[in-house]
């Protein structure tokens, strides 16, 4: 990385911090006996989980019927979770993979709990297809394994089985990722332990990391590898969701936007939670300088440009529905906005197209309580946009004797639940025993980008010994 | 000096341990590669391949150790000559159920009925079957059946009954005390003779017909006019013109098979043939005849007599006959009716009007305006008059009137108890003073409370018996199977107490060779004869001797009449549903699964009105439920007239008049069997007046039940074809007008779809070589009467979801009966579209199911593999039709645990999966387990038969061995299915025709099934 940043850009890390003091602020969280409100709020979650569980213990036992679906509509809160999920996820990706190819500095705060929340929300969405199944015993149906059944292989062109694929492989570079990127920090905690089974924990994890010269260049270059390989799964796994609608035939469901629109989506909604998390972490592990109000305007910047592409999305689709003169697509979308389910489709536009644009405005932008509201809106929004355009488009299809109206019942409800008890109990148990700012990362970028640094470089220019500074002095001068 | 060596000791030059430092230490391209090239160790050896067997061999022992349980199948130790273990023997019999006659095969597998079939040799029911006739299977395999004689509650052998009923009778007959036989219908001529010979042995027995819903009135009149009771032989098949008062032909009104079939012979319009029949329907309830009439007239309840009177007078002023005084009527509903008076005249001697109010005085009008027109001897044929109903109000009304002088009182397959309007409870205590009480049926009823014995007759499939629907038709009742319980036939009962110690079949045997084998020439032996009447099912005979028709006396009976007309206030009428009709069977689950064809609305009787009406009575929910077009929640509306008050859902039905309440009865059973307790029972709102029981009550009030609503299982919900935005091109119709002019009306789209059908794809040649499985269905023809959706449902093991899963859109029907309303809101005309798997070409399921558990056969087929499916919806979800199926439950039992324990994991709330209930299944189709999608198979079971068949006759295969259940129980033949890569067959004639369309057709699935354009007979200022 380049050894200079221009001081008109904010500082990444604030308050002076040297390298160990990163140390210590990031280890102290994994350190000690966690406070009495963590165990009251992880024991909530996980009642949550436990109880959600019942529901999907109940399902299983009981069969799909126990959910509110119908001959109508097949898929309704299930995949309206899974869609969501792993819309979720993809935050995590984007700002390990994209954003470290594009050398944006200001990642290296969030990426470790974002490619975190991206492990959790790709398990809970790894869930949903498991689960609704008619039966899940048979899941296995669905892997190319060589049989005795002639041999009988899946069927390669359904887009289902396209994202058992993209999935996996997703599921599989994000934790390689994550727990690659993870290694020098728990070696760092490992140095920094005092009892001999918290050393010999880390030390496991860490996998002996000694934090010689080799083991960072093989670091480095597995980071690279994997962001190369995760760059492309940011675009593909969700444009393959978006093929279990848009290769179908139904109206609502049969149209060529859906995956440019949905990645878009998805990284909407994972900033969304990205800063729903950070925003409670950093306050609760006090980690306001490294998770700066930099960052998260930058967060809101992404979540402006990709709510804006959504929003057009969803123009562009009113309008091909009227351009296409196709009544079915016609009244699909005006079944949409003015059917029984208006309310979910305006509910979807207020969250998801007018409400981010209130970041246009600088102040709403850094506005740390404004911004985890609008962080919760997004998140409903963006549930409902997978929930408009699943069942509003199915209830009503092409023949009108077959429409029908989905309510979810309560095992519905209790299994989305039970993904947010999982989705939260695994984030508290990371945040206290992971590091959940990337140490090393940190420290890596505290020479270009921390604030006395920045400073220093700023006096050196003033005293006009290092001449490379000139330039910005000057525009600092006449800011 | 570059090639110096500097070294730091001997240990460095000499050891190889020492590390060196080599030149990619830290190079700056990615080292990955050549890591990884270093790891050339992997191969596995012959230890570690050991080591895994050894581990998978162990591990697959524990895994497939768990015990299955064992099953022990006996075979035959002396095979039956006729049973062939997985062949299908079929055995000719027939459907006599109180009047309702079908001539049927019956299909046993292993000696099991399971399916029941037209009878084709039926010169009556030709082929055709009924909803209710299919499902008679069902009611066979019943655990509520009476499985022996009782006496006061206590099981006891058939000794012991007979001996005490017959010692109760010799000393009731000693003492001349009177003896009541009840009976609804009998059609079979040996038990009326059996009956004949039990009153010659106690003569102080009377016999007394009953009907739930009789033509009381109708064989009043006619014995009046012919001189008999009886009802004439309705020709529908030879009239231009038909006009029905209120009587619902096509659906429940005497002989709906037979008069189906004729009635849709007339409208199977082609190019050659652009003649069809005209229909007016006058009437005050949305009736299946209603929905398929070209004109329907509609008139509330209490006007429909007005409505006959104006009719009536209308076609006698152009006939010369006596004008009567006829009742008020609106100008409107005046000219409507004087126009068709004008096509019954201009078709005169080839119309025929039909009436269905209970009446003597209404039937007499009828009967004048048919002998007016001239339709005695032509389109009411007076030779093969019909017995189908013979029940009589007023000797129904007598008996109850003397019921608490009456000794001994024996109930023959009636429940009057539950459908006898028995306003001041005179049946009741009148029954607890009879002393000797007998009641002769096949379950426990209402009336069975009442009485001392119970001697349960067995189901028609397990014993013998004939038939006598029309003079000159016979038809034989086989046994095919033992009878399941200690049943008797009543008349074998009747004869033991009678002290005739002969079998019933010797009985039949001989009372034929007496009374039907002199009457025919054909036959020169009786065996002969009764050997072909066993195969055939049906024996017919020339029989002569016209009725005559009597003089009229249209005045007076017009006079009676008018004061009868109009009503203030609300009216009510009640109906029979298509499916449970009178309600005898509304505990076959198939019949209450079955949505009604008009509301849509299983498993309940409702309260329709129109949509006036229900704002006025302020039903909110009601109509809300129609204009969102979502949920199933309705009002609850008291009904309360003669002093019978229940609480009832309202349902907003088109068609229905204002100020009207249109109920179904054969609901609210006090003894409810497998179906539970469901509905409302409306027969005590009747009321017996002067000539019978009149099924419309006036001056009726109803109050909207205030802070409760109802959720009511209906399958379609009030959608026109028009979405709001479009008119979508589902279903085609057109007028036979434009239909002269261009056979192609109504279709002309097609062409320009058909043009535009372009794929990237090449087309699938290899579907033009072999068979190539195709369907027709016409829209014309189809009357909407649902067989085919109970014969789909016993032929496919098609399960039964109930009432709460029908009100989650769960049905599982795979074959459905669409109906779509046209036109004007409160008077609508209707379409129905069978809609089943249309078998695409280019199936939108087939490439998104992950594991292609669905998939196209080389034939044509979309195919189901039940054991590939792992249940993800996906297929239905991309089905542009909605047929697919997902068993959300395992709702036959197929795969359920710890049953009847709190971990119960099955779905069965009517019983459809016990042990007796499954002998009813078909083995030839599997029953799916849960988390299975299923549909229209094109009964791939029947096809594969139908091809063995011709192999091993070695012979091409024919279009008659191949017919699908849905095709088979057709009364209309509106199916038809066969090779379309043969083009010598009926399916590719009708595929071809131009009123051929296909469903959706520009999505470019390339369907299966060619629907033909329904031609409505209306004329241009109609249309």
């Amino acid at each position: 990385m380049s050894a200079y940043e221009s001081p008109i850009r904010e500082p990444l890390v604030t308050g002076g911090k040297t390298y160990h003091q990163i140390t210590r602020d990031i280890v102290r969280s994994t350190e000690g006996m966690p406070p009495l409100s963590w165990f009251a709020v992880t024991g909530l979650a996980a009642t949550v989980l436990m109880l959600g569980s019942l529901a999907i213990l109940y399902t299983l036992w009981m069969g799909i019927g126990t959910w509110g679906l119908n001959r109508t509509v097949g898929w309704a809160w299930d995949i309206t979770n899974f869609v969501w999920w792993i819309g979720i996820g993809h935050a995590g990706t984007l700002i390990s993979a994209i954003l470290l190819i594009f050398r944006q500095r200001w990642r290296t705060g969030i990426n470790r709990s974002a490619e975190a929340m991206t492990i959790f929300a790709v398990m809970c969405a790894g869930l949903f297809p498991g689960i609704h199944m008619g039966r899940p015993w048979d899941a296995f149906f669905i892997f190319p394994y060589p049989n005795t059944r002639g041999p009988l292989w899946p069927n390669f062109n359904s887009p289902l089985l396209w994202d058992v694929f993209a999935i996996s492989t997703y599921f599989t570079v994000s934790l390689l990722f994550w727990y690659s990127g993870l290694l020098p920090d728990f070696a760092t905690i490992r140095d920094q332990a005092k009892s001999k089974f918290r050393k010999l924990t880390y030390n496991a994890l860490s996998f002996g990391w000694t934090g010689s010269a080799k083991h960072w260049q093989r670091f480095e270059s597995l980071s690279l590898v994997l962001a190369g390989l995760a760059t492309p799964l940011v675009l593909s796994v969700h444009t393959i969701v978006s093929f279990d609608f848009a290769t179908s035939v139904i109206p609502g469901w049969h149209t060529t936007i859906f995956p440019p629109y949905f990645v878009a989506g998805a990284i909407f909604s994972g900033f969304a939670m990205v800063l729903t998390l950070m925003i409670i972490t950093r306050k609760v592990l006090k980690l306001e300088d490294y998770i700066t109000i930099g960052h998260i305007e930058s967060m809101n910047k992404v979540i402006i440009l990709t709510g804006s592409i959504v929003g057009i999305a969803y123009i562009t689709e009113l309008f091909m529905a009227w351009y296409s003169g196709y009544m079915y697509e016609q009244y699909a979308f005006y079944n949409r906005a003015l059917g029984p389910y208006w309310w979910a489709y305006w509910i979807m536009m207020f969250c998801n197209v007018v409400s981010p644009q209130v970041f246009w405005i600088k102040k709403l932008r850094r506005s740390v309580a404004f911004t985890f509201f609008m962080s919760i809106i997004i998140n409903i929004g963006m549930w409902f946009e997978r929930f408009v355009i699943i069942v509003t488009s199915l209830h009503r299809d092409f023949l009108p004797s077959s429409w029908t109206y989905f309510t979810p019942t309560i095992v519905d409800i209790g299994i989305f639940a039970a993904t947010l008890g999982l989705f939260f109990t695994l984030f508290l148990l990371f945040a206290r025993t992971f590091p959940v700012v990337a140490m090393a990362e940190v420290k890596a970028i505290l020479k270009t980008s921390g604030d006395t640094q920045k400073q220093r470089h700023t006096e050196h220019v003033d005293d006009g010994h290092h001449g490379g500074g000139e330039v910005a002095g000057v525009l600092r001068n006449k800011a | 000096m570059a090639d110096k060596k500097y070294w730091k000791g001997l240990e460095e030059i000499n050891h190889a341990s020492t590390p060196k430092k080599t030149a990619d230490e830290f190079p700056d391209e990615l080292p990955v590669i050549s890591e990884l090239g270093k790891a050339d160790a992997l191969a596995s050896n012959r230890r570690d391949f050991l080591k895994m067997m050894g581990f998978s061999v162990t591990a697959a022992t524990l895994a497939a150790s768990c015990e299955m349980p064992v099953r022990k199948s006996i075979p035959y130790l002396v095979k039956p000559d006729e049973i062939t273990p997985g062949v299908a023997n079929y055995y000719a019999s027939t459907y006599a159920e109180g009047g309702d006659y079908c001539s049927v095969l019956v299909k046993t597998r292993e000696g099991r009925p399971i399916k029941i079939e037209g009878n084709k040799l039926s010169k009556i029911s030709k082929g055709g079957s009924s909803a209710a006739v299919q499902a008679s299977v069902l009611s066979l395999y019943d655990n509520y059946r009476l499985q022996g004689p009782h006496i006061e509650g206590e099981e006891v052998s058939w000794r012991n009954a007979d001996e005490a009923i017959k010692g109760e009778l010799e000393s009731i007959a000693a003492r001349g005390g009177k003896i009541r036989i009840l009976s609804s219908t009998i059609l079979s001529p040996s038990t009326k003779q059996v009956i004949k010979d039990f009153i010659a042995k106690y003569p102080t027995t009377k016999h007394v017909v009953y009907d739930a819903v009789s033509c009381s009135g109708l064989l009043s009149a006619n014995e009046v006019t012919l001189g008999k009771r009886v009802i004439p032989n309705y020709r529908f098949d030879v009239a231009d013109v038909i006009v029905s008062v209120g009587a619902d032909f096509l659906g429940t009104w005497i002989s709906p098979v037979e008069f189906a079939a004729q009635y849709s012979s007339r409208r199977k319009v082609t190019k050659t043939n652009k003649r069809m029949n005209r229909h007016v329907q006058i009437e005050s309830y949305f009736s299946l005849s209603g929905t398929n009439a070209d004109k329907r007239i509609m008139v509330k309840p209490s006007e429909e007599n007005a409505a006959l009177l104006h009719l009536y007078n209308a076609v006698a002023s152009k006939t010369g006959g006596q004008s009567v005084t006829a009742g008020q009527l609106d100008d409107q509903h005046k000219a409507e009716i004087t126009k068709t008076a004008d096509e019954l005249v201009a078709a005169r001697g080839k119309s025929i009007v039909v009436c269905g109010i209970n009446d003597v005085n209404a039937q007499l009008i009828t009967n004048a305006i048919n002998q007016l027109l001239g339709n005695y001897g032509t389109t009411i044929d007076l030779v093969n008059y019909s017995k189908q109903r013979k029940g009589d109000d007023a000797a129904m009304n007598e008996l109850v009137s003397e019921l608490s002088t009456v000794d001994a009182l024996i109930v023959l397959d009636a429940n009057p108890v539950y459908n006898y309007p028995d306003v001041d409870n005179k049946l009741k205590q009148g029954l607890e003073k009879v002393k000797l009480t007998v009641s002769m049926n096949l379950k426990k009823d209402e009336t069975s409370e009442f009485c001392k014995y119970l001697c349960p007759t067995p189901h028609y499939l397990e014993a013998w018996n004939d038939a006598m629907p029309k003079n000159g038709f016979y038809s034989i009742t086989q046994p095919t199977i033992s009878p399941l319980f200690r049943t008797r036939s009543a008349a074998e009962s009747l004869l033991k107490w009678s002290g005739t110690d002969v079998s019933y079949y010797d009985y039949i045997r001989d009372f034929w060779k007496q009374n039907i084998f002199p009457k025919q020439s054909r036959f020169s032996s009786f065996d002969v004869l009764w050997d072909r009447a066993v195969h055939d099912g049906v024996l017919d005979i020339e029989v002569s001797g016209e009725l005559t028709v009597g003089n009229i006396d249209a005045g007076s009976a017009g006079a009676a009449l008018a004061k009868k007309s109009g009503g203030e206030g609300m009216d009510l009428v009640v109906y029979e549903k298509v499916a449970t009709r009178d309600g005898k069977f509304s505990d076959n689950p198939w019949l209450q699964e079955l949505p009604d064809p008009v509301s849509k609305v299983a498993w309940d009787n409702y309260a329709c009105v129109s949509k006036k009406t229900a704002e006025k009575l302020g039903l909110k929910t009601a109509l809300n439920k129609i204009n969102e077009s979502v949920g199933t929640e309705t009002d609850l509306l008291t009904v309360s007239a003669n002093g019978y008050e229940i609480t009832i859902p309202a349902l907003v039905q088109p068609g229905t008049p204002d100020d009207t309440l249109a109920i179904a009865v054969g609901y609210g059973r006090d003894i409810a069997g497998k179906t539970g307790f469901i509905g409302q029972n409306v027969y005590p709102f009747l009321k017996y007046q002067s000539s019978g029981i009149s099924n419309i009550v006036s001056g009726v009030t109803a109050t909207h039940v205030a802070g409760k609503t109802f959720k009511i299982a209906q399958t379609q919900m009030h959608h026109s074809i028009h979405d709001g935005l479009n008119e979508r091109r589902i279903v085609k119709e057109t007028t036979l007008a434009e239909y002269n002019e261009n056979p192609f009306a109504g279709n002309e789209d097609r062409a320009f779809v058909q043009k535009h059908l372009k794929s990237l794809y090449p087309p699938y040649e290899n579907l033009k070589n072999g068979h190539h499985w195709e369907m027709a269905i016409d829209l014309n023809t189809c009357i909407g009467c649902s067989a085919c959706v109970v014969a789909c449902t016993a032929e496919n093991n098609v399960p039964v979801v109930g009432k709460d899963e029908v009100r989650r859109s769960r049905e599982m029907h795979w074959l459905r009966i669409d109906r779509y309303f046209a036109g004007d809101e409160t008077n609508p005309s209707v379409i129905y579209q069978p809609m089943l798997c249309q078998h695409c070409d280019n199936a939108p399921c087939e490439n998104v199911c992950p594991v292609s558990a669905t998939n196209h056969s080389s034939e044509g087929l979309n195919q189901m593999a039940y054991n590939r499916c792992f249940g993800t919806r996906y297929c239905a979800n991309n089905c542009p039709y909605k047929v697919r199926r997902f068993n959300w439950f395992d709702y036959l039992g197929a795969d359920s645990f710890f049953k009847g324990t709190i971990f119960d994991n099955d779905k069965d709330p009517h019983e459809m999966a016990d042990d007796l209930t499954r002998m009813v299944l078909n083995p030839d189709v599997t029953v799916r387990s849960r988390g299975v999608m299923e549909k229209c198979s094109f009964c791939a079971q029947r096809i594969q038969e139908g091809k063995l068949k011709a192999k091993k006759e070695a012979r091409p295969l024919k279009e008659t061995d191949i017919v699908p259940a849905c095709q088979d129980a057709c009364p209309t033949n509106a199916i038809t299915f066969g090779d379309i890569n043969n083009e010598k067959t009926e399916v590719f004639k009708i595929a071809n025709d131009e009123r051929g369309f296909k469903v959706l057709e520009e999505i470019h699935t390339l369907p299966s099934i060619t629907y033909l354009t329904k031609v409505r007979n209306k004329d241009k200022s109609e249309a």
